[in-house]
């Protein structure tokens, strides 16, 4: 399988109440369960990113439910509000239960 | 009333019109879709507008249709494509901190068809809106 790699773009540095734009990317196929494998002409099992979830200091920020129309590499982005210094938290969760984790944090300036 | 040949010609072509409007979309479509919006909303009214949908026009590879979603007050929204095998995209769910309540990702796009989004706000409505993609190379099978 390939390496699955998590990737998010989350500024360092913010204002208290500042809103910020939040980018991530994660590497994986996406495979949806409706390709055929065009050797064997079996249908490839599905096997997605079903979950995306994204925590600021234990407070979820947002929560996405994802089906198999999602590109593969799953790209979201999105905008939250800085109330105080903290870590985002980011989890994938895989079809097979796998968990991909990526925690960045931001500094508050005045 | 009497029916002149002039009336009945007004009244074809509107109903041509009116058939052509909607997408052809399939009664089995229609019915997935009708499915999935029910089991979101559980069965709540749902008023047209006040969601953005933000989409290309004309989507050239069907397997990455980057679209962008968002709903003023939105605690959750439903992103739905109706030409898809599965009608589902995601579910998007904002807590306090995503204040804006949008968000944007790619997605596959099996053919030309309408991507759908229900909204649910803060105070527990339902809003909607839908817009047109035409794709050109499709984003399913292979």
């Amino acid at each position: 399988m390939a390496k699955v790699k998590p990737r998010v773009k989350v500024p360092k540095k913010a204002k208290a109440g500042e809103t910020i734009t939040i980018k991530t990317l994660i590497s994986h196929p996406m495979e949806s369960g409706q390709r055929k494998d065009r050797k064997t002409g079996e249908l490839i099992p599905r096997k997605i990113i079903n979950k995306f979830v994204a925590t600021f200091n234990g407070e979820t920020v947002v929560d996405f439910t994802i089906d198999p129309a999602v590109s593969a590499n799953p790209y979201f982005e999105f905008d939250m509000v800085v109330p105080e210094a903290g870590t985002v938290r980011f989890e994938w969760t895989d079809d097979d239960g796998a968990v991909y984790d990526i925690e960045k944090s931001i500094a508050v300036t005045a | 009333m009497e029916l002149t040949r002039r009336d009945a010609l007004l009244i074809g072509a509107g109903a041509a019109a009116a058939a052509a409007l909607p997408l052809p979309a399939l009664a089995a479509e229609q019915a997935a879709m009708d499915e999935a919006i029910a089991a979101f909303t559980g069965g709540a009214a749902v008023t047209e507008g006040g969601v953005e949908i933000g989409a290309p026009e004309i989507a050239e590879n069907g397997n990455t249709v980057p679209i962008e979603v968002g709903a003023a007050g939105a605690a959750s929204i439903l992103i739905l494509a109706d030409g898809n095998p599965n009608p589902g995209v995601a579910t998007f769910n904002f807590g306090k901190l995503a204040t804006a309540s949008t968000a944007s990702t790619r997605i596959r796009l099996a053919k030309t068809q309408n991507i759908v989004a229900v909204a649910k706000l803060e105070d527990g409505s339902f809003v909607k809106g839908s817009r047109t993609v035409k794709v050109t190379i499709g984003g399913c099978g292979g």
